[in-house]
């Protein structure tokens, strides 16, 4: 899987309240889970968020509470991936479960600037940053949960090895 | 050998002697748990896999906890779709209507939870079992649809970080402070991904309902899960509780630990955490005077009967100040019932607070005690993230039960010895 998009650049410690804030867990919906994505921490993410976009932020990223309406609300207002230094570990399971990619790569996350324009290489583990003409390289996920991303998520997954 | 108590519950669940720290193993799960604001998102992907039944119906559980009595109309169509899935799936243990309690002080009161078993909860805090010595994590909802589908979820086993504390707690210091104190010593990610163990002469003193608050809040570490070797205070507490068979461990003596945190506490004062982070805990006396417009003494960390009986003794006979909102939430009906029979309530009423139902509440925003742009609020609960309690410009202090009841007398701030 390749990527291509704009970085949008948050801080360390960004926690799921800020993701989703808990006034709007009343609902199950994607999508308008997707529109009021980042409103406890960017009020003008929804005005400059484009389909592609990647989030990049610093260590911690999705800290506190388990709700997994915060990687689905990413997921649905169109970001493609998000790279941290690292990740609070609810969120990592919550992401891969989803089928939202997730990239660990504290250098990426120290290096990337707000508005650099970045390209993903699942696959080869490398994200290159065309603005600023450098590359770095992260690890693979173990083979496990690299099927559960390629399945499309946990659900997919089941029912496939289900089905098997 | 040398397996810490993680460890030995984590092999004993995958049918393993024994597992190292870093190892993915797929462990069979006792308890798995949802509410009212995961469970739907968990129903939904559930029907996606399109198995007729959940695994085991005894050993689902989903509290309606959160949003409820339903705070509008969203989360009354929220709690219905729940409700029929819990009677369509025959849930022993469904907590709805009357039966509602604060969950993570509901299932160890109802002997729901116990000690050796592996817990799932599709909620952040359900690392508070580990007081019981279980094996206890917050997931997802997609996790914890899988586990209703599977009866077992895929973990790595964590490395451990062994937290010694000792000495004599000084008066008005509990087991909120010792863990506001931790975080604020190791930071919000200090722990991330590793199993928190707490011991020590202090922790071998320490109260069940204390101890449930400190596991309560590894997950504000980061921590995987927060345990406690299962002792006397254990299966004295257990005893007319639990329904299951209590599978006692704890770890050998040479158990390899990532690292080890010694904590005197015999000279710790009540901890203030400030806003926005757990992380930036401080002794009382540097935050005195802060004035404040809200005091919320609840939540699955401190709504326990005890908590509500340190608060009653520093608010006995006093008032809280005019300027002052006190709200009050026992976690679980039968708490509420004591607290009515041993004249809490009474006390809480009389001082100016205001009691109410059994509820997550204000603690995530959700109602009953949300707070404007400007406002600032001491709450017993577990976070003080930005908006936590509402508006992104309000402000949450987290202490101990007793530091918000006096905090409420003072309109500010305050060390309970001042009042």
């Amino acid at each position: 899987m390749k990527f291509k998009g704009k970085a949008i650049k948050y801080r360390n410690n960004v926690n799921t309240d800020e993701i989703i804030p808990a006034k709007f867990l009343n609902t199950r919906d994607d999508s308008e889970l997707g529109r009021h994505c980042m409103e406890g921490l960017d009020l003008g993410f929804a005005e400059k968020v484009r389909k592609g976009d990647i989030v990049v932020a610093g260590r911690n990223f999705g800290c506190g509470s388990s709700r997994e309406h915060a990687p689905v609300s990413i997921k649905a207002a169109g970001i493609s991936c998000v790279i941290a230094g690292s990740f609070a570990r609810i969120f990592f399971r919550n992401a891969i479960n989803i089928g939202l990619p997730i990239i660990e790569s504290e250098k990426a996350a120290k290096s990337i600037c707000d508005g650099d324009e970045i390209e993903v290489d699942l696959q080869n583990g490398s994200i290159k940053n065309i603005t600023k003409n450098e590359d770095y390289n992260f690890f693979a996920f173990p083979d496990f949960l690299q099927k559960i991303i390629d399945s499309g998520g946990l659900i997919p997954f089941l029912k496939h090895s289900k089905n098997a | 050998m040398r397996q810490t108590i993680t460890q030995k519950i984590l092999a004993k669940h995958s049918g393993k002697k024994e597992v190292q720290a870093g190892e993915f193993i797929d462990a069979n799960v006792d308890i798995a748990l949802g509410n009212d604001i995961t469970s739907p998102l968990a129903i939904k992907q559930f029907r996606e896999i399109g198995q007729p039944k959940v695994f085991d119906r005894n050993k689902v559980v989903i509290v309606q906890d959160h949003f409820t009595p339903n705070k509008d109309i969203k989360s009354a169509e929220q709690c219905k779709f729940v409700r029929e899935f819990a009677h369509e799936q025959k849930l022993k243990n469904f907590f709805d209507c009357g039966s509602v309690g604060i969950e993570h002080v509901l299932l160890p009161e109802q002997g729901i939870v116990g000690p050796g078993q592996v817990v799932i909860g599709a909620d952040s805090h359900t690392c508070t079992y580990g007081a019981l010595g279980a094996f206890s994590t917050g997931v997802g909802s997609t996790d914890l649809a899988a586990v209703w589908s599977r009866g077992k979820i895929w973990l790595k086993v964590p490395e451990s970080i062994k937290f010694v504390y000792k000495g004599r707690r000084k008066k008005w210091v509990y087991g909120k402070d010792l863990i506001l104190y931790t975080i604020g010593k190791i930071g919000v990610d200090g722990a991330n991904y590793k199993s928190m163990e707490f011991t020590g002469d202090t922790i071998e003193t320490l109260p069940m309902p204390e101890r449930l608050t400190m596991a309560n809040m590894a997950i504000e570490a980061g921590g995987k899960n927060g345990i406690v070797e299962p002792d006397g205070i254990t299966l004295k507490y257990i005893k007319s509780r639990f329904r299951g068979k209590p599978e006692l461990y704890r770890s050998d003596t040479d158990a390899l630990y990532s690292d080890v945190v010694e904590i005197d506490v015999s000279r710790m004062d009540p901890q203030v955490s400030l806003p926005h982070l757990p992380e930036n805990s401080k002794p009382v006396s540097e935050v005195k005077n802060t004035h404040i417009d809200q005091v919320v003494i609840g939540s699955c960390t401190n709504g326990h009967l005890e908590d509500l009986e340190i608060a009653a003794r520093v608010l006995k006979g006093r008032k809280v100040h005019p300027y002052v909102r006190l709200l009050i939430f026992p976690a679980t009906p039968a708490i509420y019932l004591q607290a009515v029979k041993k004249g809490y309530v009474e006390i809480f009423i009389k001082a100016g607070g205001i009691v109410n139902p059994p509820t997550c509440g204000p603690c995530l925003g959700g109602h009953l005690g949300i707070l404007t742009k400007g406002e600032k609020c001491i709450a017993t609960t577990n976070r003080n993230f930005v908006g936590r309690m509402g508006d992104l410009e309000s402000e949450v202090y987290l202490s101990n039960p007793a530091v918000a009841a006096a905090s409420a007398i003072k309109g500010k701030i305050s060390y309970p010895e001042e009042v």
